[in-house]
């Protein structure tokens, strides 16, 4: 068996719906991958193995597997584009598949195979380009040679090689192609011949969403599977002490009752006898600390802890605080917050001798194939992970300690037969990994012409990178994410003295990031705090701004462009008033406007202008979906979004009393994208930061009230004006 | 009991109470109507029931016998229904877990109301939730099935 056919065959393996023996592809055996010289090329890694990635079929289909995974951000249609840019195939053509876990797969900058940060379209840029170039360049060399032609003189189009007048397709080229030797070095097409990339393109998962048959997690199906539902500790941290396994058995459906490390688990036929049978269970559980925990207490505790010296996180000039007169000081916290995913956790996983499967919709392949392969005793090799479509991430679906996976594995393993766990919505709401809870306090003098002269801003708030992969991300022990967007403020810089102390309590609580990290809680302070200082200064909150980031390009230019199609200083009908909002965060930077009235105590958005400047904007369609999907997804946790725990049980449960935004709350959104040839930032996240405070300072505008928790609270004192 | 659905007879032996949703899912493997929240809160889970929009997570199938039932897997079994169609034309979805639910309010909204207006739009899917917030372009799409343009008229 040659190299090609060994390649082919794994790859056939692991491909879904692929009729052996048929195909014959295009691919570049895993062994002939290439190592380009290091100091002959400004690019720090080898070209990818095209084979890894892309496959071209006899019949045309070209076939992308993608590192990433898609969760409604649009990867599916995104990192395509920028292969079929370089390779000019035929797009109608283009399948997509998610890749199984493998070492090719990761990360090119965080070295794991893993979707987040809104880093996948930026970070892959050149590789997907490259294997796509890799894969053009054989097919036309492939053709050349049976032409007996100079390969410089082809030319490709639409997935097909021509050369006076003569063509061949892609498909045909196939199996000559896979037998050429790939190219140490592609050259890359030149943004002005780019013909895919910055073209608003539709997304390519469509289809198989709005027919009912796109793969879930929740969605596997197999023989003798059954179905899990996991009593798991009512207060973070507690163990099980003791239970009763009588009545579950007694439910019919239930086949089996196992105890695993995270609780007691009911394995059933279907879930709904699952559930009774987690109903009829009786656990005792040794609750432990958790059981204190309390969140109105943690912030009281937070509000003495944040008058304490803390880690510095920047500094400049000397805060005199002998001399310091006060022109602000204010207090801002934010609760914690859970993802709410639509769908709710789940794995399924099939535990043998010497494998272990696992199907679901994970961020974080490479750390849940290490993770199952502890707990089932066997090598990370020996795990496959079968990466479905995630039904919402936000982050949820990406945890260092993999408790998910290791829990399904656990009862798996436990058992002997697949199984798949399902959390119901209460489990998740419950199951913590939450945005946690921060507390903010700032003191502030303005000096000439009103512009802040002295700054002291202290912040106190859980870890979320402490015993993670990412915990070098911690430096003198400043965490990143608590402080981003505030230590590397704009703002805090104008001031020639400030100072950023940083507080990382810590308690029984899980946190985790939650769609655009630190910058979800931290724009809404900065951002509310320097409409409070245009306030105190007389100035019009937008001509303020101007002032501050005269020396910043890039905000000022999605700061101007919101403003100006907003219709900022223009007048709107009665009860209306604008707020605004700029925050760059992963690579972008994005200015909203919100047009906000008050309605019996509850802020009503009606229309909410963006601007983004993205840098090079690979599927401008894509980064609207994302603005509009990032403004909705903050808008809910402004509005509504509060996870409180009181002797350590989380209080909410479900979507009645952890709201989101619903239809009927909708605000118009309007997206304008900053033209730029400068390198691609994230569109995930970005749209999120901004919206709370845009729609904070319109409630200023409007009444005087100067919200500074989250979310707001528009019921009586809590929020008056102080 | 003997259930029908999208033109389908089928016998199934669960628990009267258990909620159509889950025979549905696990018992007959039409796994396109999704499971969100088990209270009828967030609409993942809609189906019709006699051409009415149901919550199939808190709706008995002892009530449902007899009774025609389609589900996401019936609307444009063989070519897809114009409301699939204006779903791919606005680009609607994201993670795509809430869509079923919404297209199968849209496929009844559009057979009471065969042109809505933004308000009936509003109400008739204020009780799907879409987390990824892909309600402008649902509106939009709804608005496309209709035979209008994307923008509200």
């Amino acid at each position: 068996m040659s190299a090609i056919d060994r390649g082919r065959r794994r790859f056939l393996l692991t491909s879904a719906g692929t009729t052996a023996g048929l195909v014959i592809a295009f691919q570049v055996p895993l062994a002939a991958r290439l190592v380009r010289a290091q100091e002959a090329s400004p690019a720090q890694h080898p070209l990818p193995p095209p084979n890894a990635f892309l496959q071209i079929h006899p019949n045309e289909e070209v076939t992308i597997l993608l590192a990433h995974s898609e969760m409604g951000q649009g990867v599916w249609t995104t990192l395509p584009m920028l292969i079929a840019e370089e390779l000019d195939c035929d797009w109608s053509q283009v399948r997509v598949e998610h890749a199984p876990a493998a070492a090719v797969y990761a990360h090119t900058l965080l070295g794991l195979q893993m979707t987040g940060g809104s880093t996948s379209t930026w970070s892959e840029f050149d590789r997907y380009r490259q294997v796509g170039a890799a894969a053009r360049d054989m097919l036309v060399r492939a053709a050349a040679a049976q032409w007996q032609v100079d390969p410089a003189a082809c030319r490709t189009g639409n997935g097909v090689v021509e050369h006076e007048g003569k063509r061949l397709s892609y498909g045909v080229l196939a199996a000559k192609a896979a037998r050429v030797t790939p190219p140490q070095e592609v050259q890359l097409k030149p943004p002005s011949e780019w013909k895919i990339i910055g073209k608003p393109t539709k997304r390519l998962d469509s289809r198989a969403k709005v027919t009912g048959v796109a793969p879930f997690g929740i969605d596997v199906r197999m023989p003798d599977l059954m179905i899990a539902v996991v009593a798991r500790a009512p207060v973070f941290g507690a163990q099980v002490k003791s239970f009763d396994a009588g009545g579950a058995k007694a439910v019919p459906g239930v086949r089996a009752v196992v105890q695993v490390p995270s609780g007691v688990a009911v394995l059933a036929e279907h879930f709904w006898a699952a559930k009774l049978g987690r109903e009829a269970l009786k656990v005792e559980w040794d609750l432990g600390p958790g059981a204190s925990v309390d969140t109105d207490q943690m912030r009281t505790e937070y509000r003495s802890v944040a008058g304490t010296a803390g880690v510095i996180a920047a500094q400049a000039g000397d805060l005199a605080l002998e001399t310091f007169k006060l022109a602000l000081e204010a207090e801002y916290d934010v609760p914690y917050l859970a993802h709410a995913t639509m769908e709710p956790l789940n794995c399924t996983a099939k535990v043998g001798p010497d494998a272990c499967e696992l199907w679901l919709g994970t961020q974080f392949q490479t750390i849940d194939q290490k993770a199952a392969a502890e707990v089932a005793g066997l090598k990370p090799e020996q795990v496959t992970i079968h990466t479905t479509f995630l039904g919402g991430g936000f982050g949820r679906r990406a945890t260092a300690s993999a408790h998910v996976v290791r829990e399904a594995v656990a009862i798996a393993k436990a058992v002997g037969a697949p199984v798949k766990v399902v959390w119901t919505r209460e489990d998740d709401m419950r199951g913590g990994y939450y945005r946690p809870q921060f507390y903010h306090r700032l003191a502030i003098q303005l000096g000439a012409e009103g512009l802040p002269e002295r700054w002291d801003h202290a912040i106190v708030g859980q870890s979320i990178f402490e015993g993670t992969p990412f915990a070098s991300f911690i430096k003198n022990g400043v965490e990143g994410a608590a402080v981003e967007g505030v230590s590397d403020s704009p703002y805090l810089k104008r001031a020639p003295a400030h100072r950023v102390s940083l507080h990382l309590p810590k308690n029984p609580v899980p946190v985790l990031w939650w769609r655009s990290v630190g910058n979800s809680q931290n724009a809404f302070v900065m951002e509310s705090v320097i409409d409070e200082l245009a306030s105190v200064a007389k100035q019009d909150p937008l001509v303020y701004r101007q002032r501050l980031l005269a020396d910043q390009p890039r905000h000022l230019a999605v700061l101007n462009l919101a403003a100006q199609q907003a219709g900022w200083g223009k007048p709107l009908p009665k009860g209306h008033a604008h707020g605004l909002a700029v925050h760059a965060s992963f690579g972008s930077w994005v200015a909203q406007v919100a047009e906000v009235s008050l309605d019996a105590g509850r802020a009503r958005v009606h229309r909410v202008v963006c601007a983004i400047d993205c840098g090079i904007c690979v599927n401008p369609e894509g980064v609207r979906a994302q603005m509009e999907s990032g403004i909705v997804y903050g808008l809910s946790a402004a509005l509504y979004g509060r996870i409180a725990i009181k002797k350590g049980r989380v209080q909410q449960s479900n979507f009645n009393d952890y709201r989101v935004l619903r239809m009927n709350e909708m605000p118009r959104i309007e997206v304008h994208i900053v033209p730029s040839t400068a390198k691609s930032g994230g569109a995930g996240e970005p749209g999120t930061p901004p919206i709370a405070p845009a729609v904070a300072n319109a409630i200023f505008a409007l009444s005087g009230r100067r919200l500074r928790s989250l979310p707001f609270d528009l019921s009586g004192q809590g929020a008056a004006h102080s | 009991m003997e259930l029908k659905v999208n033109g389908e007879r089928h016998q199934v032996s669960v628990p009267e109470d258990m909620p159509l949703l889950w025979v549905l899912r696990d018992v007959l493997g039409l796994t396109g109507t999704k499971y969100g929240c088990g209270m009828g809160l967030c609409g993942a889970c809609t189906v019709l029931v006699g051409g009415e929009t149901t919550r199939s997570c808190i709706r008995p199938v002892s009530t449902v016998t007899g009774q025609p039932i389609t589900t996401i897997e019936g609307v444009g079994a063989h070519e897809l229904h114009r409301v699939q169609r204006a779903w791919i034309d606005a680009d609607v979805v994201q993670c795509g877990y809430c869509q079923s639910g919404q297209i199968m309010t849209a496929v009844a909204l559009l057979e009471s109301k065969p042109r809505p207006t933004d308000e009936d739009i509003d109400a008739a899917f204020a009780g799907n939730i879409c987390r990824c917030g892909t309600y402008q372009r649902i509106r939009a799409a709804v608005h496309l099935a209709a035979g209008g343009t994307e923008e509200r008229k």
